[in-house]
């Protein structure tokens, strides 16, 4: 303590003064060894901020009317005052770029400069999804080409045909990611260049695929004939945009670029709970590190733990602002509980986290912030204490049962089960139906065919899968299919075709009757 | 190392262009909305926005999730008396708090509520004036070339004194004395390097023949760029000012009103609505518009706003009243050749039998000749009586002339939009 000499005391903020604090942050955060991207901090306005909401958070981003919608909806909920808005946006890109509102007071600058310059910065750098996934450098020139690519078709073919095509492609983003297969990052530059190259190959390719004229072997057994594609496909856009019978070049790139932003997003819905919690422990860390070193003013510490609280509060699965588990919460005490381990492990930690307790805890917080996203995260590093603290118990809702079944709670014998289950809950493959390319009939009618593989009987919801059929349709044009399977048995199946829809249920219990229902 | 960008003098309608796909797509929802909300609207407040609602279903993006049913586990925080084994009964309505397990936290598995946002004033009479257009608008425009204003057109190399543009006549001489000058200047800069270069030797040595012929040069180069002149004709620039036809964009709309004793409050209300649709659709069209108000029963009287809507008076009808003091006040005040004349009348069909063919007359010959469109309703849900007859006539004779009968507020914006539909629309329906 020997010169407190806080670097501001007054609630305004300005452009000195956020340097100056960018600074210290800075100072402090190498310190602990944090490595990230240079920061761009761009000080916005509120109606700004609403803009960049709607693009979820892309700095650009093409036209259509769903951003329209959102921000709509957002500047309703802002103008009656229903939500504030976030205090920051940051990008994954490099230099990586984080928006500050004017509106905020300088701790609440401090603040989001400690989270998102330095929390979710050096965690977009250091964590391997994000490594092996995104190509932070190369994110922004990607999207400035998507946008004029979209703008040319608009230009070209007419909004309402590309407002098409992009429909369709947003309603399968969610399946145009690889999950298991490792990509490798091509540059924007590259991507301009090989797209027109593509379009011709990928034509030429298609045209081979669907060739019609017939060939003297054609006449050969059902039995021998080949599946198409041999394995199933995980990537639906992928697999469009490579065999679509009917689709203009044009389109196949549109649904790549599609399939590409969503692939970009990918890490980021896998580490929700690991991102939010590192952030907000290096949040918290810093500034204290900050308020010990005589940086920062009481008043300030006052401001900012006032707004870090309401963070991370988790309300109890019976209130009415309950709405799930709270990200920043859990993120931010697993990290906190990692530290406590390692630094002052009780006989409790030791018998459980053996390898950890009693460590370097900023060596073992690189280490899990680096190698896990969070499924794997909570799997591993989930104690029992945390557990407790939050009080988690885990139901199971069976439709077959007339109650709620209480499985575990936080106690001895349920630690497992309730760091299992929770676990699970993060794995998106769980949580999004297991949806594969299964079969085109590439000698017949062209139909492709997807299958659903149920897992603990969860059906998908049919309405919605009707009109994403729809939409894959209106990409594959010919017949759609999507067949649900249980027990490698098929148990109801949807087909769209030009007529319209069709649904399929075969009844278990009486195997031989189908219940046809006709809808277009 | 970071950089810190101030960001906020960039534009910040960046979601413009996906606002308005948004609302492209939806129109017709909206258009739906804007016409139910102009007959549901009071009176007086056509003039703000309006908020709009689509029903969530409409607009949701599908996209494949589980739905209900199957076995799923989940994991909650903050219990209070649960112990393992434990059965509860299931919470009705949703299944289960914040049971939405899927990963994408979706508002369209919300349900049904509707989704609600604003329209701007502006939008909302874009779509409430849609498809309509103000007959005889661009007849008059075109007529109307006796106004002119002048506009700026640029510089020209002739015109009048009094327009010279002193700058650009300034650079021009400029110019021109830098380009007539230029290889005199440099011989000038050669001879006299030369001759300093001359002067510094020694003045044994120096060649004195050289240099006298160089102080000569010097001179005569000098006199020579004296020679060309300061300012030129040719340099002058003139201010050029383009007489513009300019086209008549004032507006009067005459209200008339019978405010006899069988004309009720609630038939004066659909009147006043009618006026208000009116009156926001031609302030739309013109930049500057007037209103005068009549009121008649068997005499007319010019009124205020107030007047005209709220007070109340008993007798008879004479229609004619009305039609000659709206030719006064246009002899008086508009001129046709400087005002586009909309006059809209509104009754209930009574008028003083013999009347009726003087109001025909009346219109015929002093009023329909000078004003754009004249459109007359009837609010009157019972058959039609003379003053109709002869209208129709009036009708059958002139094209701006329409009449329409209002039994209803529903009425209102239908015959509204009937009267000023744009024309192809009208045809091609």
């Amino acid at each position: 303590m020997t010169d407190r000499k806080p670097i501001s005391t007054g609630s305004d903020w300005n452009f000195e003064l956020i340097q100056d604090y960018d600074r210290e942050i800075g100072r402090v955060a190498e310190s602990y060894g944090l490595d990230t991207y240079p920061n761009q901090i761009e000080i916005i306005s509120a109606e700004q901020m609403l803009d960049a909401y709607s693009s979820v958070g892309m700095p650009v981003g093409y036209n259509h009317w769903s951003y329209g919608k959102h921000f709509v909806s957002n500047e309703q909920h802002y103008r009656r005052g229903q939500m504030g808005l976030a205090y920051e946006i940051v990008i994954n890109s490099n230099p990586c770029i984080a928006y500050l509102m004017e509106e905020n007071t300088m701790t609440m600058q401090a603040l989001v400069i400690a989270h998102a310059c330095y929390g979710h910065n050096s965690f977009f750098k250091g964590n391997y999804l994000f490594r092996t996934w995104t190509d932070a450098s190369s994110i922004i020139d990607y999207l400035v080409f998507a946008k004029n690519y979209i703008m040319q078709c608009e230009e070209r073919y007419g909004v309402d045909e590309v407002e098409a095509v992009l429909d369709s492609c947003h309603a399968l983003m969610n399946y145009g990611v690889d999950r298991y297969k490792r990509p490798y990052p091509i540059s924007a530059e590259q991507e301009r260049q090989r797209q027109r190259e593509r379009e011709e190959y990928l034509q030429k390719q298609v045209n081979e695929l669907w060739k019609t004229i017939p060939l003297l072997e054609e006449k050969h057994d059902q039995r021998d004939e080949r599946r198409f594609p041999e394995e199933p496909q995980e990537n639906l856009l992928y697999f469009i945009e490579k065999n679509a019978p009917l689709l203009e070049p044009w389109q196949r790139e549109v649904v790549r670029i599609v399939r590409k932003i969503a692939q970009y997003f990918y890490p980021q819905r896998q580490t929700q709970v690991m991102n939010e919690g590192w952030a907000t422990f290096w949040h918290y860390t810093l500034l204290n590190t900050l308020y010990e070193q005589g940086k920062v003013t009481d008043g300030f510490m006052l401001e900012f733990l006032q707004s870090h609280t309401s963070v991370i509060y988790q309300p109890p699965f019976d209130s009415r602002f309950y709405s799930g588990i709270n990200p920043y919460a859990l993120g931010f005490n697993m990290m906190q509980d990692i530290r406590r381990i390692c630094e002052s492990p009780t006989p409790e930690d030791k018998k459980w986290f053996p390898d950890i307790a009693g460590s370097n805890w900023l060596e073992t917080l690189m280490f899990a912030m680096q190698n896990f996203k969070d499924e794997s995260f909570v799997q591993q590093f989930l104690s029992p204490r945390v557990i407790r603290d939050f009080k988690f118990f885990s139901i199971l809702d069976d439709d077959h049962e007339k109650e709620l079944h209480v499985t575990a709670i936080h106690d001895d014998p349920g630690y497992r089960d309730v760091r299992e289950a929770l676990s699970r809950q993060y794995n998106l493959s769980m949580n999004e139906p297991n949806i594969q390319v299964y079969s085109v009939n590439i000698r017949g009618d062209r139909s492709i065919t997807l299958r659903h593989v149920r897992h603990d009987r969860r059906p998908l919801d049919t309405e919605s899968a009707e009109e994403v059929l729809k939409h894959l349709h209106r990409l594959w044009k010919f017949d759609v299919i999507l067949e649900s399977v249980e027990d490698n048995e098929v148990v109801d199946s949807i087909k769209c075709g030009a007529g319209g829809i069709e649904v399929k249920t075969m009844d278990l219990e009486e195997e031989e009757e189908l219940s046809l229902i006709q809808r277009v | 190392m970071s950089y810190i960008v101030d960001r906020r003098l960039n534009g910040k309608n960046k979601s413009t262009v996906n606002r308005q796909r948004f609302l492209h797509r939806y129109r017709k929802h909206i258009k739906k909305a804007v016409d139910e909300a102009v007959t549901k609207r009071s009176i007086t407040d056509l003039d703000s926005g309006e908020s709009i609602s689509i029903p969530r279903r409409d607009i949701s993006e599908p996209f494949l999730h589980h739905g209900k049913g199957g076995k799923r586990e989940m994991v909650h925080p903050g219990n209070k008396e649960f112990v393992t084994g434990d059965h509860i009964q299931r919470p009705q309505g949703g299944g289960g708090g914040g049971g939405s397990g899927d990963g994408d936290a979706s508002d369209s598995g919300e349900g049904i509520d509707d989704f609600v946002f604003q329209i701007s004033q502006d939008e909302f009479l874009d779509f409430l004036f849609e498809d309509l257009e103000l007959p005889n608008l661009v007849k008059r425009q075109l007529q109307g070339v006796e106004t002119f204003k002048y506009v700026r057109a640029g510089v020209v190399n002739e015109g009048n004194p009094s327009k010279i543009n002193v700058v650009r006549s300034m650079r021009q001489a400029t110019s021109r004395r830098i380009a007539l000058t230029a290889s005199s200047r440099r011989r000038l800069r050669e001879y006299e390097k030369e001759l300093q270069a001359l002067q510094e030797q020694d003045s044994i040595l120096r060649d004195k023949v050289r240099e006298k012929e160089l102080e000569e040069e010097i001179a005569r180069l000098r006199r020579r760029i004296k020679r060309i002149p300061f300012v030129d004709t040719i340099d002058l620039r003139y201010n050029l000012h383009l007489k513009q036809p300019k086209p008549t964009s004032k507006a009067v709309m005459f209200c008339l009103m019978d405010v006899s004793g069988s004309m009720n409050q609630a038939m004066k209300d659909m009147a006043k609505r009618f006026f208000i649709l009116l009156y926001m659709f031609l302030k739309r069209n013109y930049e500057k518009i007037e209103v005068v108000f009549i009121r008649h029963h068997t005499s007319a009287k010019e009124v205020d706003e107030e007047e005209f809507f709220y007070s109340r008076e008993t007798g008879g009808t004479i229609v004619s009243s009305a039609l000659k003091l709206m030719r006064e006040i246009m002899q008086a005040r508009y001129p046709a050749d400087e005002w586009n004349i909309y006059g809209a009348q509104a009754s209930d069909g009574d008028n003083w039998n013999d009347d009726s063919p003087t109001c025909r007359e009346l219109l015929i010959k002093d009023i329909l000749p000078q004003v754009q469109y004249y459109s007359y309703i009837e609010i009157n849900p019972r058959r039609h009586q003379a003053l109709w007859r002869e209208y129709e006539t009036v009708q059958a004779m002139v094209d701006h002339f329409a009449m329409q009968q209002i039994s209803d507020p529903g009425d209102i914006y239908p015959v509204f939009r009937e009267l000023f539909q744009r024309k192809d629309l009208k045809r091609a329906s």
